[in-house]
């Protein structure tokens, strides 16, 4: 045991000790401990370098505003995680831990340089310094802020763990589990509400748990923490989350929990979560988020071993351990008394209590002078002694607005007060109102806008009686009742005061290293100059100086930056506003968001009912949306290029199967279902006849080209449509959405079929051959069923809706059969294609065989400003309809201009050149930047049926050029191209009406 | 020329039918297949159909009502979603066409568009929270209740059959994802 120790008392379990690691350095801790009561346990108060100054900084708090003690803690090479606050990291055996920003050690510390430059690095200094000179930027100044710049360092491997995410609803949603939270969720479930109650620390019980003094029910607080928690435990209707914080408030009562699960564990079971995201959805919230310590501002009050009094009782009273040895005390309010009082029975000798306040009453002052503790009223501190760690305080004496130096007094610890203030970080996040109350000196919360209510200190109701009556209130409140629960408590009562801005200084000036915000290296030298260079604002204010900003979201620093503000502004602390509080509370990790959203899982990966016989025929697979389809099917070694040549030919020459199970399938019927139709696509439907096909082309309201597909009449009142595979869903939710919005007259349904048929296309010249034996029930001869046909059937006994169409220029048939079939059939069609040289293809030749014909691709040749005309498809267009959606758009004379982008073919005149897609089309060769750019490639292939590269591109008035050379202009100098029909390949149809 | 849509069901080929693969636990099981079917139409029509599919649909929002083999789930207030036995897929649909007769309905065959699990035990509704955001509490999803929703990304409709059971429809492509979800959900509960 070391001499921090004390010799009784606290939480830890002092009959075993473990080991652990800082900084390369063993220290021993018990059972209970955090790193930091461990640290400080050992006397260890440098646990790290500041962020811009890297000025030595010891532990300021016990809980998670602490702003300083940021450490980065590992398990192994993969678990590294930086800037974790050293107070709310869990000892376990063979913890390790690293201080962060120090180079080469905490003690000595190169960068700590900065501290004697710091005047350069003031208040906006990357907005100032780094103008001049340009050059400099490349060689110094961006090199040296990519070194400064960010706090930690990232772990460089995966992360290895598993996160776990829950959905949750309750009735009653508790928030902080301390007097008031304990109170609340108590009167809540005692009226049978269903209750959840989260809790950021490893024990429930907040203050409570460091408090030896009240007694609750004659029961001592902690005793009374225990037999409440035992109580709620019982209750099936209430679920206890410790180690969780509720970081996020969200809309509609949904709140964001953070439960740590395996940080505290040695060697955690490899299959266990390491933190849980429970997203709660509340009727009703109450937060008891309770309130922080401020710290007071004065200049050197950075140093090691100057902290918050409060941290020093938790330390003291929940981790038996002493801060110091000689701890000199500056308050101005009344708790840090408590905290002298009881260091001072633990043995630690009080140097001086050093009271901002004129006069002081109550109790624990009359126990302060009892216990001969010297107080000193009307005091300031205007410096500190000390390098690495406080060695004494220059106290001053205040006497109207003149400050005189009184006595500097030697101590190894300072702790500090300057009251209270009241946690509304959620209350904020819900966008909440807040309101200043001039007597606490505190803003609370005010007009709520969810369903939320809050109690105890954070809203300013102070003293464990008062929180406990405002907790059970309010609990049964929320839970819709009023409960007689009531508390006998016995406690010391403290008045409400406290201090905020900067205590005085001789000459009314700020004083050197006078810090606000701990975290972000904020002074009031800073915030000072931020206002002689006219910010006002508190949110320029804010981000000009970075005070309140990162992880820390201003915890311990936003109201002594606003009081500073306020008096350097002459304005009162209301007038000066206040900044947003955001989410998240203290910071979350990204496996936490990401939760079980990772590999195979971190999206849905949709396969086929043929993708595994594709896949054991080596097909190479393309993500296309969601879908895995199989691209090109390489025998030997063949590599794409190859591949696709010798696909495409046999689809020519023979026959090909391909999976085109992906396309996006509707049935639309219903009595009004061909009107629906006629509405929507740009195509006349009602004069299609049942047992036949169409293409069909659907526009967006602004007349461009959104979709396209095959739709095949299978009864008077029945529509067989198809999409393309990406447009599936946009393509059914803009149909619902007209139906259900603007046509809602019409007597007609959708329902997506996209999933119920594997289609299998079967293209070639020997594709009759190949399907002839295999159907049962259907004619398939030319003459039965012509080129755009479509009949019910058997296919090896399974149900087919069989289409004859081609997307190839061949003649081909599509087979739709129920999915579960698919395989089968597919099979049955590959075996019967054996003797015709059946080659199954993949979608790098379909695309391949399309463009030979000059079919176009939505998303490839349109971009959403292509019209049907653009892309040489006006034929397509009913003219005598009456409306279609995008009818009106299309009769703009816009649309009809001579040089607007028209599909057109390319060739070059190197046959073995295949132009870049997406490279930009000109009219002359040799100009220079910026070129008048006339159009682009859109599709661009070598043709092994051809024998030479083929183009399809938009180009402006382009069916106007047909045969003018055009050029591409590449970094190699300028391809010419010959413009072209956008048909390469049977230009009269013969193949695909065989 | 005839109508098309009268297809008679083959099942003498049902070896060949391959659905998408599920593999079995002692809380997660792939249920066998069945005749979907996704019925639109009016209420009054809805209920016309219900005398000869031979349960009567809810009139409740997001109930199921079981009749045998038989289900009927309300999906919204035109749109119900038939279960039956695989092999009454053709007399269901033959002696719904021949019922409903001239009024304005749609009868669309899913039959394939999806498979069906079943997620059971005491932790059944604990490991669909881990993607589920609804409310899985007996009160506010009681025995019974079916509703279409989200599991994380997919698509579902999801149906307690019992206090421990619930019976879940996916897309056939979407299975893999959802039962590779819940999977890695349950291994929460495996000690």
């Amino acid at each position: 045991m070391t001499q921090f120790r004390a010799a009784k008392g606290g939480r830890i379990d002092r009959s075993s000790a473990i080991e652990f690691e800082f900084d390369g350095q063993t220290y021993k801790a018990h059972p209970g401990d955090t790193l930091a009561s461990a640290l400080l346990a050992n006397g260890v108060h440098l646990v790290g370098r500041s962020f811009k100054y890297h000025r030595p900084r010891g532990l300021l708090a016990a809980g998670a505003e602490e702003p300083n003690a940021l450490v980065g803690v590992w398990r192994d090479s993969a678990r590294y995680t930086p800037n974790l606050r050293a107070t709310t990291v869990e000892i376990y055996p063979g913890l390790k831990a690293e201080s962060q920003n120090r180079s080469p050690s905490l003690k000595f510390d190169r960068a700590g340089i900065n501290g004697l430059f710091s005047r350069f690095i003031g208040a906006g200094f990357y907005y100032k310094t780094f103008m001049w000179p340009k050059t400099a930027w490349k060689s110094l100044y961006e090199p040296t802020i990519r070194e400064a710049a960010g706090l930690g360092r990232a772990p460089t491997q995966a992360d290895p763990d598993r996160y776990s995410n829950r959905h949750a609803h309750c009735d009653v949603l508790v928030v902080g589990a301390g007097a008031a939270g304990l109170s609340a969720a108590r009167a809540a479930a005692a009226a049978g509400a269903r209750v959840i109650l989260c809790d950021e620390q490893a024990e429930m019980g907040g203050s409570l748990l460091s408090d030896v003094h009240t007694r609750i029910n004659g029961l001592t607080a902690s005793a009374w923490v225990a037999s409440v928690l035992q109580e709620l435990k019982a209750n099936p209707r209430v679920t206890l989350l410790a180690r969780t914080t509720a970081f996020g408030y969200f809309p509609h009562n949904h709140l964001g929990l953070n439960e740590k699960l395996t940080e505290h564990v040695a060697a955690p079971k490899p299959d266990q979560p390491r933190e849980r995201l429970w997203q709660v959805r509340a009727a009703e919230v109450v937060l008891a988020m309770g309130a922080i310590e401020r710290p007071l501002v004065f200049p050197g009050n950075d140093l090691p071993g100057i902290l918050l009094a409060d941290a020093a009782r938790t330390y003291l009273q929940r981790y038996g351990v002493k801060v110091g040895s000689v701890v000199a005390v500056v308050t101005a309010h009344d708790s840090a008394y408590q905290t002298a009082l009881d260091l001072h029975a633990a043995g630690v000798k009080i140097a001086v209590i050093a009271d901002t306040r004129a006069e002081v009453s109550g109790d624990l002052a009359a126990q302060a002078w009892a216990a001969g503790i010297r107080i000193q009223h009307n005091s300031t501190v205007i410096g500190t002694r000390g390098k690495l760690r406080v060695t004494g305080i220059d106290l001053g004496q205040v006497s109207g607005s003149n400050v005189q130096p009184l006595e500097s007094i030697a101590c190894d610890t300072i702790i500090m007060s300057g009251g209270w203030t009241p946690s509304v970080h959620l209350h904020s996040q819900s966008r909440g109102k807040l309101v200043w109350d001039e007597s606490l000196s505190a803003y609370i919360p005010g007009q709520t806008a969810e369903r939320t209510r809050s109690v105890g200190s954070c809203r300013g109701i102070f003293g464990i009686a008062a929180s406990l009556a405002d907790g059970t209130k309010t609990g049964a409140e929320a839970a819709g009742t009023t409960s007689s629960i009531t508390y006998e408590v016995e406690e010391t009562r403290l008045a409400n005061t406290g201090f905020i801005g900067a205590l005085p200084q001789p000459g009314g000036k700020p004083g050197d290293k006078a810090f606000v915000d701990w975290q972000n290296d904020v002074t009031t030298k800073d915030l000072a100059l931020a206002m002689r260079e006219g910010f006002e604002s508190v949110e320029h204010v804010k981000r000009y100086t970075t005070n309140g900003m990162a992880t820390d979201q201003g915890k311990t620093s936003n109201m002594n930056a606003l009081a500073f503000l306020a008096a350097g502004l002459d304005k009162p602390i209301p007038a000066v506003g206040l900044t947003t509080f955001r989410m998240p509370y203290t910071p979350v990790t990204f496996g936490s968001f990401a939760g079980y959203s990772r590999g195979e899982l971190f999206d849905p990966v949709r396969r086929t009912a043929i993708h595994d016989w594709a896949q054991a025929q080596g097909a190479v697979f393309e993500d296309v949306g969601a879908w895995k389809r199989a691209r090109y099917f390489p025998r030997g070694n063949e590599d794409m290029h190859a591949a696709v040549d010798r696909e495409c030919v046999a689809v020519r020459q023979n026959c090909g199967i391909f999976d085109a199970s992906t396309l996006g399938k509707i049935e639309v019927v219903g009595p009004d279902a061909a009107t629906f139709l006629e509405r929507l696509y740009v195509n006349s439907w009602a004069n299609l006849k049942v047992g036949q096909s169409r293409y069909g082309i659907l526009c967006r309201e602004d007349g461009f080209v959104y979709d396209d597909g095959i739709i095949a009449r299978l009864a008077e009142d029945r529509f067989h449509v198809t999409t393309t595979t990406g447009g599936a869903a946009r393509v059914y939710a803009f149909m619902e959405d007209y139906l259900q919005t603007e046509w809602s007259d019409l007597s007609v349904w959708l329902t997506s079929i996209s999933e119920q048929y594997s289609v299998i296309a079967l293209q070639g010249p020997a594709a009759r051959r190949v399907l002839e034996p295999l159907v049962t029930g259907v004619d398939v001869s030319a003459q039965a069923l012509p080129h755009m046909g479509v009949v019910s059937g058997f296919i090896c006994g399974i149900p087919m809706r069989l289409f004859r169409v081609s997307f190839t220029g061949e003649l081909g048939f599509e087979i739709n059969v129920p999915s579960d079939y698919g395989r089968a059939v597919w099979e049955a069609i590959y075996a019967s294609g054996q003797p015709h040289g059946i080659v199954p293809y993949g979608t790098e030749s379909m695309h391949v065989l399309r463009a030979e014909k000059g079919y176009i691709i939505v998303g490839q040749e349109t971009d959403g400003t292509m019209t049907p005309d653009d892309v040489g498809l006006s034929w397509a267009i009913g003219k005598t309809k009456p409306d279609f959606v995008g009818k009106r758009s299309l009769a703009r004379s816009s649309m009809h201009a001579k040089d607007r982008k028209q599909l057109v073919g390319l060739r070059t005149q190197d046959p073995k050149l295949v132009l870049e897609e997406g490279a930009q089309i000109v009219d002359s060769p040799g100009q220079k930047a910026p070129m008048r750019l006339i159009g682009h490639v859109t599709s661009s292939y070598h043709s092994a049926v051809l024998g030479h590269s083929i183009a399809l591109a938009v180009v402006r008035g382009g069916r106007a050029r047909v045969g003018q050379t055009l050029y591409v202009p590449m970094p190699t100098g300028d391809i010419p191209v010959i413009v072209t029909s956008t048909v390469f390949y049977d230009s009269e149809g013969a193949k695909l009406h065989g | 020329m005839a109508d098309l849509t009268g297809i008679p069901t083959m099942n003498h080929l049902t070896t060949a039918r391959i659905a998408p693969q599920v593999t079995r636990s002692h809380w997660l099981a792939p249920l066998a297949p069945r005749s979907r079917f996704s019925l639109r139409a009016a209420p009054q029509v809805l209920a016309l159909a219900g005398a000869a599919f031979g349960v009567a649909p809810s009139e409740q929002a997001c109930r199921a009502v079981v009749q045998g083999t038989r289900a009927a789930l309300w999906l919204s207030p035109d749109e119900q979603l038939l279960l039956g036995l695989e092999a009454d897929t053709a007399s269901i649909q033959a002696d719904l066409h021949a019922a409903l007769g001239k009024a304005a309905y749609s009868l669309v065959d899913v039959s394939h568009r999806q498979t069906a699990l079943e997620i059971s035990g005491p932790n059944a509704a604990d490991i669909l929270n881990g993607a589920s955001p609804l409310d899985l509490s007996l009160a506010a999803f009681p025995v019974g209740m079916c509703t279409r929703t989200l599991l994380d990304k997919a698509d579902i409709i999801l149906w307690r059959t019992q206090h421990d059971v619930f019976h879940i429809e996916v897309w056939r492509s979407f299975t893999d994802y959802v039962t590779g979800l819940l999977s890695v959900i349950a291994r929460e509960y495996e000690s």
